[in-house]
């Protein structure tokens, strides 16, 4: 299993790591040994345990049992400086970088003795320049960080760990914001650091990413240990299997049987908002029975386009056709109203208020109308049998209808957030990012429920950043880039890399974006 | 240091640190009358009977609670949507004042209709004075807090400005005062002899009709849905802007009403000492309540009666009067700290 | 008109308008600090009275007058640690923290003043900081009196603002702190301590508040009394959003402030001032405080994470 190193010892070793929070046990004695100069992948679903097990190797954390060592010294537990000073450099999925600073500002931040008199810009300057220029990371560091797109962040991000001299480098779900050429290119950057000497750990659940790059699996179940396998001796059903703990069966699919156009986007465009990228003339049809995919990489107009259908955002120019008809006024109300049911990318920022119970969050999109409220009275009763409905048809596990929804895990939450949706039988579906953050089990609840409304009829549009998602349930699939939306494609007729290319920018006409 | 939510906190807990927060308020009052050259126990002992210790203590507690009541309800609601109303004080001298411009005899009504017209006109202008803080956040995303702070400051040198001008009472040999109301514009006494008018009664009416509207209408589902997550309510259609105003128009009038009620219940005109910062100890009171309308009744009453009772302690044992400022301010801070400790376990990992 | 312009061509206005820019601006610094951090500051006003009263009360029981600003600034950082305990450890809401920081702070000064003079009714004077000439500069006509022939402590105010803004922008201190109110999680995963930075900044933050409220007393009205600071912390947090969060944009800020200021006292004795009643002067701080606010609301400058507590760990 060890590389071909020499006689050095490993770089990491995490030996016996427990973590626990109250009940849970996030971490459950895991050892897990890192040698020079290889690149092993840590998988498993959300929630297995792979941040906490990070968190403490980061010091953000203390382990309740077990030890850290780097580079055969024992790490001092509870301390981020003391895994940054022995050479750990982290790439965080949620970059961890200040937008209103520039590209330097924030590489160097932390870097210099906070009591210096003065910070040396020039020599920074130069350091973080022979970086971007060894490993192929190009930046110009006078930008302000919110003005890159999320790919350049990456690399901000990764050139802030190797300007602090990493030697071991953790990436967490690093592909999950770029296109696969992105991807492609971000490998090479990492096969070049390993040349370098460097060794990396790299954080996934995407398994041909990890067959990629990696050399060794280290797979984690409910904070155990499951499985540590060579590359070379597995295969990728191998390790979903390892990985999920039971045979995945993919959620049956039934041929598509397209009916009537029941939304119909022509030319439209809508405003930018801040840093948020408004759509240009796009167009866009949801059939009865289809599934339409969007791909695409975050903040090129997904959102705008959520929105617009939601009820939040209006047209700036071409028109909206809602069952054959253009709505005179459009808002949440309308949408409603119109039959879309709307998943929203974010259960805990849109999706639901966590404060209030099941009940208060079930009736969110209907509280004004009968049976829960007459002429501006509540009807809490009715509110509560619908709310039992929905947890009994969407199997909601919670301790009742009046427990505070943040007690609830994210796979109930979205539960209760898709019945609430469906609950209505409507004829249009906005799914934006159904099942991120969701285990394997309700990922599949959620997908088999928006594939039983397209048989039954209903139009969904599914917004997702994850490529295999998209090509897997998406009878259609668009890619949005910069606003602007592709042609469609039928089912079978594109490749991940074909994709790829189109949310890069390529194929698009020219001229579009002139509007 | 590490904060972790519980998910079913003990009642031990929730009792528990509440509890500890007005120990360490009492404490921390006892040393500062310890400092002041007095003894503790008798310093509170004095607080405790001046505060209740008569039907007249208990009286005057209640009547110094009536206005505590309105605007701690206009905190509450306003809080409750996380409209930062801070600006109370100002509400209440804009009721004062249409109470003032009606009661002194604009309108020869009797009473029945007269202390409406009053107390409806008083809402209408507290609803006003906060509705242009309000408009300023929702159109220009105008930070509220400071507005209403400021607004408090200019509606006070504007009264002062009518009472040194067109209000100024003609017999008030020269002091800055209004005429007083006429007879019929007086709220009248609950029970014949005893000294408390139907100001409170009215206040108990206000706390019962907050509770209603934010527990069984859809206006009140609205108010707490936008305080508790804007960006979910706006997702599921409730216009938040409009839901802001309509809480700024109901904050701005209950605590218009306290002003109504201290001019007509109990001072009889409009002076510039008409509040001792009524809008301000609101937030107390309001926050002492965890913003829950019934709460506010009690925590009014404890309030006022702590003031009430510090300052007849002041004038037995000599110690300042500012003490019950500082007590109550410190069992502010301590509350929010301990109900902040019901919620989450202090973890140092 | 003539008088107007007589007013704008006198050494004493501009001295004036430097005097009433100065307290304001050790306000404005402090809450720019803690704004920068990502802590808004409400207990300012009751800060800038505890500074007033302490700084007073040190001189009047025999201290030095920098003894004096040294105390005031001390129990500035005391509230400050409070106020820093209560929101940042504890993310408690700065809203009301704040306020309650300001009820307590001014209730705690009111309460020591009457504690030390039971029963004065006319506030006793100190031998406050003088005007210090600078010589040469101090003779230029117009703003030499005015830049120039300032107590100490106006001197102090505006090294203030060069010495804030050189933190800020070119240390690694400064960095550290910005960083901290724009995204704290950044500053957590370079092993600093988030806590630590803001609760600093809001300590240092609120000792500068204190000195504000000092200038009053030691080098304005040579007294403490009740309401004297009269709302002037407010006006600083409006000032910090005026100057976009830049100390040399809230120093302009706090200078017209102080010609608005200037003005409407000098023109309550011109013959345009007879007619107008003066509550309607002394409003016009209040009302240009809102115009301000308003004008720059549209602004995007705001740290990023101002008003949101950071809880290590929390995902």
């Amino acid at each position: 299993m060890r590389p071909e190193m020499g006689a050095q010892g490993p770089v990491l070793r995490l030996d016996g790591i427990t973590k626990r929070f109250g009940a849970l046990v996030a971490n459950d004695a895991i050892s897990v040994t890192l040698w020079p100069g290889e690149v092993i992948a840590l998988l498993g679903e959300n929630g297995a345990g792979k941040t906490t097990l990070m968190n403490i190797l980061f010091g953000h954390y203390t382990a309740d049992e077990g030890s850290v060592e780097v580079f055969g010294a024992p790490l001092p537990q509870g301390n981020p400086r003391a895994a940054l000073a022995a050479g750990v450099g982290m790439v965080h999925q949620h970059f961890t970088l200040a937008d209103n600073l520039t590209v330097l500002e924030n590489v160097i931040l932390g870097t210099q003795p906070l009591w210096g008199a003065r910070l040396d810009m020039a020599g920074a300057r130069a350091k973080l320049a022979r970086l971007a220029e060894d490993f192929g990371l190009a930046v110009d560091p006078d930008a302000r960080l919110g003005t890159l797109s999320v790919g350049e962040r990456q690399r901000v991000e990764i050139l802030k760990a190797l300007y602090r001299d990493a030697r071991i480098l953790i990436l967490d779900e690093p592909t999950a914001v770029l296109t696969p050429q992105q991807a492609e290119a971000l490998f090479a950057a990492l096969r070049k650091m390993v040349a370098q000497g460097l060794s990396i750990i790299f954080i996934s659940h995407k398994l041909h990413e990890v067959m990629a790059i990696a050399s060794r699996v280290v797979v984690l179940r409910h904070g155990k240990l499951v499985g540590e396998v060579a590359v070379a001796d597995t295969n990728p059903g191998a390790l979903a299997e390892m990985m999920v703990g039971a045979r995945i069966t993919p959620p049956e699919l039934r041929a598509a049987a397209p009916g009537a156009t029941l939304l119909e986007l022509r030319t439209v465009s809508t405003p930018d908002r801040g840093t948020a990228r408004g759509l240009r003339k796009v167009d866009l049809a949801l059939r009865e029975g289809t599934i339409t995919g969007l791909a695409g990489v975050s903040g090129n107009g997904q959102g705008a386009l959520a929105d617009l259908i939601a009820g939040l955002e209006h047209l700036s120019g071409g028109e909206m056709l809602v069952h054959g008809a253009e709505p005179v006024t459009w808002s949440v109300a309308h949408a409603l109203n119109a039959g879309i049911g709307r998943i929203p990318e974010d259960r805990h920022k849109t999706g639901t208020i966590a404060d209030f119970s099941l009940t208060e969050n079930a009736i969110l999109e209907r509280y004004r109308r009968p049976p829960f409220a007459r002429r501006g009275w509540m009807d809490w009763g009715a509110a509560r049998g619908f709310t039992d409905t929905v947890i009994r048809s969407y199997d909601v596990r919670c301790p009742g209808p009046e427990t505070r929804i943040r007690l609830l895990s994210g796979g109930n939450m979205q539960k209760l957030i898709l019945g609430r949706a469906m609950e209505g039988a409507p004829k249009i579906i906005l799914a934006n990012q159904p099942v991120r953050g969701l285990d394997i089990g309700a990922i599949t609840f959620v997908q088999t429920q928006l594939l039983a409304a397209r048989d039954q009829g209903a139009a969904v549009l599914l917004i997702s950043e994850d490529l295999d998602e998209i090509l897997t349930l998406s009878d259609i699939i668009h890619v949005i880039s910069e606003g602007r939306l592709s042609p469609p494609f039928a089912r079978g007729t594109m490749s991940a890399a074909d994709l790829g290319r189109w949310m890069a920018g390529e194929g698009f006409e020219r001229g579009q974006d002139a509007a | 240091m590490r904060l972790e939510l519980i998910a079913r906190p003990s009642p031990l807990r929730l009792i528990g640190f509440p509890m500890l927060a007005l120990a360490l308020t009492v404490v921390f009052g006892s040393s500062l009358a310890l400092l002041a050259g007095a003894n503790p126990f008798q310093t509170l002992g004095l607080i405790l009977r001046g505060a209740a210790g008569s039907q007249f203590a208990l009286l005057e507690t209640l009547n110094r609670a009536t206005p505590l009541i309105f605007t701690g309800l206009a905190v509450a609601v306003a809080f409750r949507a996380k409209l930062w109303n801070i600006g109370a004080e100002a509400q209440l001298y804009a009721g004062a004042l249409m109470a003032v411009l009606i009661g002194t005899g604009a309108l020869g009504w009797p009473s029945g209709l007269l202390l409406p017209a009053m107390a409806g006109a008083a809402m209408l202008a507290g609803a006003l004075v906060l509705l242009g803080p309000a408009l300023l956040k929702t159109r220009f995303g105008v930070d509220e807090v400071v507005t209403t702070l400021l607004f408090n400051f200019i509606m006070l040198l504007f009264i002062s400005m009518l009472l040194e001008g067109p209000l100024k009472d003609p017999m008030g040999m020269g002091w800055p005062q209004s005429s007083r109301l006429i007879p019929e514009a007086r709220l009248p006494r609950i029970v014949e002899g005893l000294r408390l008018h139907w100001g409170f009664a009215l206040a108990l009416i206000a706390a019962g009709v907050v509770w209603v509207i934010q527990s069984r209408t859809t206006l009140g589902y609205e108010m707490r849905a936008v305080g508790a997550n804007r960006q979910a309510a706006e997702f599921a259609g409730i216009p938040v802007g409009r839901v802001m105003l309509k809480t700024a128009l109901l904050s701005g009038g209950l605590a218009a009403l306290a002003g109504f009620s201290e001019v007509a219940g109990l001072k009889g005109n409009l002076t510039l000492d008409l509040s001792p910062g009524f809008g301000y100890t609101g937030i107390i009171v309001a926050m002492l309540a965890l913003l829950n309308p019934i709460g506010v009744v009690v925590s009014a009453i404890f309030v006022a009666g702590v003031f009430v009772g510090a300052d007849s302690m002041s004038r037995a044992a000599g110690v300042p009067t500012y003490i019950a400022n500082i007590m109550l301010a410190t069992a502010l801070l301590t509350m929010v700290l301990a109900i902040a400790l019901t919620r989450y376990r202090v973890r140092w990992d | 008109m003539g008088e107007i312009v007589e007013i704008f061509l006198s050494a004493s206005f501009w001295a004036a308008v430097i005097r009433i820019a100065s307290p304001l601006i050790f306000a404005t610094m402090g809450e720019l600090i803690c704004e920068r951090a990502g802590v808004l500051n409400l207990g300012i006003e009751g800060i800038m009275v505890v500074g007033a009263f302490a700084g007073w009360m040190t001189v009047y029981s025999g201290g030095g007058l920098w003894t004096g600003v040294m105390v005031a600034m001390l129990a500035g950082m005391l509230f400050g640690l409070l106020h820093g305990t209560l929101t940042v450890p504890f993310g408690l809401s700065q809203h009301v923290v704040g306020l309650g920081i300001t009820l307590l702070a001014t209730a705690s000064a009111y309460f020591a003043y009457r504690l030390a003079l039971p029963r004065v009714t006319t506030p006793p004077r100190i031998e406050a900081f003088q005007p210090f000439p600078i010589p040469i500069l101090s003779d230029i006509p117009l703003i030499g009196p005015a830049l120039f022939a300032q107590t100490p402590l106006t001197y102090l105010a505006f090294v203030l603002v060069g010495v804030v803004s050189f933190v800020l922008f070119r240390t690694p201190l400064g960095l550290a702190l910005r960083a901290a109110g724009e995204n704290p999680a950044a500053v957590a995963a370079q092993g600093l301590s988030v806590t630590a930075l803001r609760m600093g900044a809001v300590m240092v933050g609120s000792g500068l508040m204190a000195v504000g409220g000092a200038f009053l007393t030691m080098s304005a009205f040579n007294s403490f009394f009740f309401e004297m600071v009269n709302g002037r912390g407010w006006i600083c947090i409006a000032l910090v959003v005026f100057g976009a969060w830049m100390p040399g944009k809230a120093l302009l800020g706090a200078v017209l402030f102080g010609v608005f200021d200037a003005l409407q006292i000098r023109l309550q004795q011109t013959s345009i001032g007879a007619d107008i009643p003066y509550q309607i002067f002394l409003m016009m701080p209040f009302v240009l405080s809102i115009l301000a606010l308003v004008i720059m609301s549209r602004r995007a400058a705001i740290p990023a994470a101002l008003m949101v507590p950071f809880n290590k760990g929390e995902r």
